[in-house]
């Protein structure tokens, strides 16, 4: 009873962990275009704004053509 | 002057050392493909065709935020990424698969440049060396 007992409680933990690994992974997962300028700085536009939209079309179109 | 097989040697290099990487392009001043991964020639046109626009529509949202010069680009998408590194007048693009490691990619891309404007004997000489496992991730 305790060896199944702390079965369960192992597959609990190790459920646990894997969901947040999984739910960290996926929240990086974010669609965005990062421009790099010669002096440094970095713009960092996310999607949903129209002028992000348009660089990511073309960035999706890319990644499809590579393949 | 650069030769087509530097270009191709150090897009070899590049593939061999950053297994991030899915396929590269590499242009120069003029827009003519000095080497790239892709086999077919009509879709290594559309491609870098393609990656012109998005460095023209690049400039655009650069001016309107206000930056100076646009050296480098990463769009990330779900499906993956696309970088773009200009230098000299040339641009290296390079697609890869989704959530790479933005820092190695942008480094092997910079080193994959750099070494088409040395000179032959130090062609590929520095920088990392060989796939890691650890690029995978």
């Amino acid at each position: 009873m305790p060896r199944r007992l702390m079965s369960a409680f192992m597959l609990a933990i190790g459920s646990f962990a894997g969901s947040l690994v999984y739910r960290r992974r996926m929240a990086r997962r974010v669609e965005r275009v990062d421009l790099y300028s010669d002096d440094g700085s970095m713009a960092s536009i996310a999607a949903g704004s129209p002028e992000a939209e348009r660089l990511l079309t073309l960035a999706r179109e890319l990644v499809s053509l590579a393949r | 002057m650069l030769s087509f097989m530097d270009a191709a040697q150090a897009l070899a290099d590049l593939t061999e050392i950053s297994s991030q990487v899915v396929h590269v392009a590499i242009v120069d001043e003029n827009g003519a493909v000095l080497a790239t991964t892709i086999p077919d020639s009509g879709r290594a046109s559309r491609f870098v065709e393609r990656v012109a626009t998005l460095l023209d529509e690049a400039e655009e949202l650069r001016r309107a935020h206000g930056l100076p010069g646009l050296a480098q680009l990463e769009a990330a998408t779900l499906e993956g990424s696309v970088f773009a590194v200009r230098r000299d007048g040339r641009v290296i693009a390079a697609t890869t698969r989704p959530d790479p490691t933005v820092g190695l990619v942008f480094y092997d891309l910079k080193h994959c440049l750099r070494s088409i404007g040395e000179a032959p004997a130090s062609n590929g000489a520095a920088g990392r060396t060989r796939k890691k496992s650890g690029d995978a991730a």
